[in-house]
């Protein structure tokens, strides 16, 4: 147990609480201090950020085969990668880094995947929801989750009706979003799925709305209670259970601090700070002021979105400028950032399932190695950032700063010798490739 | 694609290995050769006949296994399923009362010819029905407490150091090849290679070791080394694999189609690089795939009958294609998911969650037919299937009958492997 100093604190902020700094913004958080640096992280400024997209509903799908199915599914898909680009950019270029980080840990948290929802306008719309309760009360965040209508769509909400519910929402709320596993029966399931009876999603609006007839409104027992639970009342039952409280701390503390989860004490402070009014707001406090935070060796993997987006911010290289000219005959070759995000396992908006992206040494594979070279190839040629100097010992500082890594140990200083003579590109791109950075001290 | 394999000087080969100099015979002094060489040190010994290989398929979501082997003329299953139900006309017969999905087309011909054996009412005892619970208690083999390794991460824990005796195709590793200490490989993706020159030479010094490395360090630098070792091994075949099956320019494109003109899939991709490194006798005796979607809580019919097709697509010509080879005839392909599905249909035309389950075994080691109890419609658990036959004895057949490991030391005690599914 070793408390690192300070300035490694703060640096540790910019990578967990955020995306890492951008040029400047490591030096400047040093120079205000862990705690200011924190205060203003929790509130943060208005930041309108990139603009979200117009994204048009899809109203005519036509029948296989024909024109208008072509055109729908056309749609979709360039729906699908604009929305993609657009929050990478949004991500790279915010100004208020921790409700962005916090977007997309509760993006992962209630995985929703374009796999199945096939309205790109419906994943902005929970996109913003989250961004905007994200960093509130969670009782407020969790009763929209169950409403929102690509969350209806993404787990069979919305074809949930009196006399024979579908369960896939109300386990998975329990299970996944708000309880844990373990804390609740199969009745308490089937129970639970008739209280979400009755919402159904207006497919050519985009929106969700109550179906009265299709709605049980019966009395249930839920986790030993037993009323007429409607959704809202469902979902304020099971987040003021105390183990509701521990499973997001626990959650959150899994993603943004260590895989290692907190020890009792530990977990009972941050489970204090949250507080029957679920204020996420104080959670993060908590988590950022708490021993292990503050700890040498409380490390974390970088998840590929977490790395890429990071080095992109460090080095002035925008998502949606990253691109490969389109070589003669060949396909989608244009965009590196998307491809490469795919092949490493993490592509926004297509979480693999609705437990969202693995975590920890799940992402240390041979083959990762590889895709976060030709990744950061085609960053570091899209950067805006001016050249370092020139000397290779200064080269390699200038590398480690731009990055913002603690240091170099002997065997990255050693691979950093290799192509410090060269193209000072390539001193970012073998940075970029370091235990030392592809892992947040 | 090229593989020839940049030069490393001396000093980061030891750096790289921690072995002496005097071991490998270098002579001091910054002397230039060839990483190929470098490795001649962990030369891989090819495949040898009768060491088996285990192809896993994992197939994600919890496939409708009532759905899959279907009691057709069963009327409990006609009533408990209304819509969902497949009459007895449309299924495809394997004796007893049961066919499969007509998306298994493909299956039922392998079936037939003996290459298929099906374990029906395979589950475990006190059934989970969250698909994470249940796929990790499948992974790890440990219905108590499903947090640690994975079964075969186990197996791989007490075999050695090697990085390629077991590869995931997923580029994110599944549990179920994650040891303690050790961890499968994944592979490079098409048109990925390794740096040349300078950027080549940093991208090994990476690969080294650093006494200050924590775990998590440590595991960075260490997947660098066993990517040079897949390239090595696996990556002349890999290549020369992808560069015949590559259609066109289609730059995604990687081993041959499925023959009969079935769905081209990532799936098949896979199995079709897979059956190509086997016949090259790499040394891996342990490969893992996947198919996602199978989680059916509406309009269960029509998508779970397209995945099967896509499943059916692609295992179809891999075990066709592992039948004309002595080192093909070596393998075994599991298929499994995590849980079944509800015996009665919800109002979505979907199932919920459910347990026991068919488990199929498939290739020329297999003796092909019905095994295990197909679970009864009318005595359910709570609306659910009865498993008969344990999921542990599943793996028990294929550790010791596959890989010739002791079951007992990746499962624990008490385990049996099934009789006579495998031929001896």
């Amino acid at each position: 147990m070793t408390a690192v100093a300070d300035a490694v604190a703060t640096r540790r902020l910019l990578d967990r609480f955020g995306f890492g700094p951008r040029p400047g913004e490591l030096d400047a958080a040093v120079g205000r201090g862990f705690a200011a640096t924190l205060d203003t992280l929790l509130a943060p400024p208005a930041d309108p950020g990139a603009p979200a997209p117009d994204l048009p509903l899809i109203t005519d799908r036509g029948t296989p085969g024909s024109p208008e199915r072509k055109a729908a599914q056309q749609q979709r898909s360039t729906g699908q990668d604009t929305l993609t680009r657009w929050w990478l950019d949004r991500m790279w270029s915010t100004g208020a880094p921790l409700v962005e980080r916090l977007t997309w840990f509760w993006h992962g948290h209630f995985a929703t995947s374009a796999q199945k929802v096939n309205q790109p306008a419906s994943l902005l719309t929970q996109n913003e929801t989250l961004r905007g309760l994200g960093l509130g009360d969670f009782h407020a965040l969790a009763r929209a989750m169950v409403v929102d209508p690509a969350m209806l769509v993404w787990l069979d909400g919305r074809t949930n009706r009196v006399g024979a519910p579908n369960e896939n929402l109300a386990r998975e709320f329990m299970e996944l979003f708000a309880l844990g596993v373990g804390h609740y029966t199969e009745t308490d399931v089937r129970e639970a799925a008739r209280a979400l009876t009755g919402w159904t999603v207006d497919a050519d609006a985009g929106t969700a709305r109550l179906v009265p007839r299709r709605q049980d409104t019966g009395p249930k027992t839920i986790l030993g209670r037993t009323a007429a639970f409607d959704a809202p009342a469902f979902v304020d039952l099971v987040v003021a259970r105390p183990e509701s409280a521990a499973f997001v701390a626990g959650r959150m503390w899994s993603r943004l601090v260590s895989t290692t989860p907190p020890s009792p004490a530990v977990l009972g402070a941050l489970t204090d700070a949250y507080g029957p009014g679920r204020d996420l707001r104080a959670l993060l406090r908590a988590i950022a002021t708490s021993a292990p935070f503050h700890d040498s060796t409380t490390t974390l993997v970088k998840q590929p979105v977490e790395w890429a987006v990071g080095l992109m911010r460090a080095v002035g290289a925008q998502p949606s400028t990253v691109t490969t000219t389109v070589r003669k005959g060949r396909g989608a070759q244009g965009d590196p950032v998307h491809q490469h995000l795919e092949a490493l396992g993490q592509v926004p908006f297509r979480p693999p399932s609705v437990g969202g992206w693995p975590a920890g040494t799940a992402w240390l594979t041979p083959s990762a190695q590889l895709d976060r070279m030709a990744l950061a190839r085609a960053v570091v040629t899209h950067a805006t950032l001016p050249p370092g100097p020139s000397g290779a010992n200064a080269r390699i500082d200038w590398a480690r700063r731009t990055l913002g890594v603690d240091a170099f140990g002997p065997r990255s200083t050693d691979a950093l010798r290799d192509v410090a003579g060269g193209d000072p590109r390539a001193v970012l791109v073998v940075a970029a490739l370091t235990p030392e950075y592809v892992i947040s001290a | 694609m090229s593989n020839r394999l940049p030069e490393v000087t001396r000093r980061r080969f030891l750096t790289w290995s921690g072995v002496a100099a005097a071991a490998v015979g270098l002579t001091a002094g910054a002397t230039q050769v060839p990483w190929s060489s470098l490795l001649d040190g962990a030369t891989h010994t090819p495949l040898q006949p009768g060491q088996g290989v285990l192809v896993v398929v994992t197939l994600y979501g919890g496939n409708d296994g009532l759905n899959t082997v279907v009691p057709a003329s069963d009327d409990t299953y006609q009533a408990q399923r209304h819509e969902l139900a497949y009459s007895p006309a449309e299924v495809l017969d394997v004796g007893q009362g049961l066919g499969l999905n007509p998306g298994l087309a493909g299956t039922k011909g392998l079936f037939d010819d003996g290459r298929v054996a099906i374990v029906r009412g395979v589950g475990y005892p006190e059934p989970d029905h969250s698909h994470f619970r249940s796929m990790a208690i499948w992974q790890t083999a440990s219905p108590a407490s499903p947090t640690g390794a994975g079964w075969l991460g186990r197996w791989l824990d007490g075999t050695g150091e090697d990085p390629l005796r077991a590869v995931s195709m997923d580029s994110v590793l599944p549990p179920l090849l994650t040891g303690a200490s050790t961890a499968a490989s994944t592979l490079p993706a098409t048109g990925s290679t390794l740096p040349t020159g300078a950027q080549g030479a940093a991208f090994r010094a990476l690969a080294g070791v650093d006494p200050s490395d924590d775990l998590l360090r440590a595991r960075v630098a260490r997947s660098g080394r066993d990517l040079a070792q897949v390239e090595q091994v696996l990556g002349p075949t890999l290549a020369a694999s992808r560069d015949r099956g590559a259609s066109g320019n289609d730059a995604g494109a990687a081993a041959g189609s499925p023959a009969g003109g079935g769905k081209h899939s990532q799936l098949a991709d896979q199995l079709q690089t897979i059956a190509a490194l086997v016949e090259a006798r790499v040394p891996t005796r342990v490969w893992s795939v996947s198919l996602g979607g199978f989680d059916t809580h509406a309009d269960e019919r029509d998508t779970q009958q397209r995945l099967l097709a896509e499943l059916d697509a692609a295992l179809t010509p891999f075990v066709a294609r592992l039948g004309t080879t002595d080192a093909g005839r070596q393998v075994v392909t599991m298929v499994y998911s995590e849980f079944g599905r509800r015996v009665l249909a919800n109002a979505s035309q979907g199932t919920d969650h459910g347990t026991a389950n068919p488990v199929f075994l498939l290739g020329a080691p297999v003796v092909g037919g019905l095994y295990g109890e197909q679970p009864s419609l009318t005595d359910l658990d709570a609306g659910d299937l009865r498993a008969s036959t344990d999921f542990r004895d599943v793996y028990a057949t294929v550790l010791s009958g596959v890989l010739g490991a002791d079951p007992g030391s990746v499962l624990g005690p008490g385990r049996t492997p099934l009789s006579g599914v495998l031929a001896t």
